[in-house]
């Protein structure tokens, strides 16, 4: 009976507890590549593609402190962010090494073998419940993220890179993520009727996206406060 | 003829009713001005709620231009009572003071007293909405900076980038120049024919509300008339604030504006020259 314990144990479990450490390690080798950023300061382009708001592309500058402040500023205009997902970049993601780590399928994305490592936060209060990452193994860098929030939904983070591969930094950033229903007072807007009606059922809980082309980075040159206040 | 248009600007501005639309036009600037840096955060608060709920937004959001637009939207509807007050007693208050019959009597047309009288009320037009542009557009931005301008509607939120932002302002200015003189033929009509000015401003601001209220209410009935409402087509102007701007539906509603200048002013020269002057 003993013997059947072990051989079952070294059958099912170990091979999982193996893998697990595989994808621990990998995680660690990802987030030591990360950590040697410790801010930057990005110059990009970001376009919003949500039903209800009509923005025009305009150029931003992202600001990152680790651990996790985040910043998108528009210079002198205004920026219209999804809530909560801009700011969980895989930096903020990893910064705490506070989580489970249960390995997933292996996947491809857009044509790139990945492994899929799925993060469980061992803190009751985060945030995230949940964030599946999917990790090229070759130049350690995440090239898709899922995250689950309490607050803000489900969110899909997808990275190009090039220039900036060394570091873990993309060059394009795709964050996709349910809208909720939008609808403001006629009253509040001072409009009036003028007999076009369109349908309302065409803006509720659509999918949003947000896209930020990053053209340069300036890599641990130190940030301003100010910036984060 | 600009010699009997400065006349007739002289004879507007001599004329304390003149000022009233001026005041009530800094009045309620002054007011939304104030009101927005007293507590606009809160109506901030009510109208981006909706917005706040998926989104965080940066930037200064209460600035010059977005307050602009709310003094926009709220004076334009009003302002038409305003102009009625002047357009209203260019004919009927002079054959209420008994000066019509002395005038008629110079060596002068009556096709040029009329048309000279039309030109100084299109003058006071320009100047009234030059007045409103200046205190709520420049006072704005000197008040709250200037910024992207947000424009909410109740099923879109556009954001339009600054530097794109004035040049939308100045065409509907020029948009509100034509919808105001709209306003402006129609009550010169009614004073053709009055003798006293009350009855013609009350006739127009009639016509301007019934009108407006046609234009906003939301029956289907009503939605058949709408495209042959000059109020209606007033509203247009914001036309110049959607991404890309409609322009056909812009032209159209500026040409019906046109027409109907055209009609308003040509019956107006019509029956003044047929008028039997006994006042």
């Amino acid at each position: 009976m003993k013997a059947f314990f072990c051989f079952c144990f070294s059958v099912l479990v170990m091979p999982n507890l193996l893998f697990a450490q595989d994808e621990t390690e990998l995680v660690k080798k990802v987030k030591a590549k990360l950590d040697k950023v410790n801010d930057y300061t990005a110059q990009g382009i970001m376009r919003i593609d949500v039903s209800f708001i009509d923005a025009p592309e305009s150029k931003v500058t992202v600001y990152y402190r680790k651990p996790d402040q985040f910043k998108v500023k528009k210079n002198g205009g205004i920026s219209i962010l999804p809530k909560g997902g801009i700011s969980i970049n895989l930096g903020t993601l990893l910064s705490n090494g506070n989580y489970d780590i249960i390995p997933g399928k292996d996947t491809k994305i857009n044509g790139v073998d990945t492994k899929t490592v799925k993060l469980l936060p061992q803190n009751e209060k985060s945030d995230v419940v949940l964030a599946i990452l999917y990790i090229e193994e070759k130049n350690l860098v995440v090239k898709k993220a899922a995250v689950t929030t309490k607050e803000n939904g489900t969110y899909e983070i997808d990275l190009s890179y090039s220039k900036y591969i060394d570091w873990g930094l993309p060059d394009k950033v795709i964050f996709s993520f349910n809208t909720k229903n939008y609808k403001i007072p006629k009253g509040l807007t001072f409009e009036y009727e003028k007999g076009d009606r369109k349908k309302a059922d065409t803006l509720k809980n659509k999918k949003g996206k947000v896209e930020i082309t990053y053209s340069t980075y300036t890599i641990n040159k130190g940030i301003d406060d100010k910036i984060f206040q | 003829m600009w010699q009997l248009t400065k006349i007739e600007l002289f004879k507007i501005f001599k004329k304390p009713r003149t000022y009233i639309a001026f005041a009530a036009i800094a009045a309620i600037i002054f007011l939304v001005q104030l009101a927005f840096y007293l507590d606009g955060e809160k109506y901030m608060g009510f109208v981006m709620a909706s917005v706040e709920s998926s989104f965080t937004l940066e930037g200064n959001m209460m600035n010059g231009y977005f307050i602009f637009f709310v003094i926009l939207q709220t004076l334009l509807v009003h302002v038409p009572l305003l102009i009625s007050l002047v357009a209203g007693d260019m004919v009927a208050g002079e054959a209420n003071m008994g000066t019509l019959r002395l005038l008629a009597s110079q060596p002068v047309s009556r096709s040029s007293i009329i048309l000279s009288k039309f030109w100084a009320t299109c003058i006071y037009v320009l100047l009234l909405l030059s007045f409103m542009a200046m205190l709520g557009l420049f006072g704005s931005m000197m008040i709250f900076g200037t910024s992207d301008l947000m424009v909410f509607k109740s099923d879109k939120l556009l954001l339009i980038n600054r530097a794109d932002v004035l040049w939308r302002y100045a065409a509907a200015y020029g948009f509100a120049v034509l919808s105001m003189i709209t306003v402006a033929a129609l009550a010169f009509l009614f004073s053709v024919f009055a003798e006293n000015s009350i009855g013609p401003i009350i006739a127009a601001v009639s016509v301007i509300i019934v009108c407006t209220i046609l234009t906003t209410m939301d029956i289907p009935f009503f939605n058949a008339m709408k495209p042959w409402l000059f109020t209606n087509h007033m509203l247009n102007w914001k036309g110049f604030f959607e991404r890309p701007v409609d322009k056909p539906e812009v032209l159209k509603s500026a040409l019906f504006l046109m027409g109907h200048i055209a009609f308003f002013v040509s019956l107006s020269v019509y029956i003044f020259r047929k008028k039997d002057i006994l006042s």
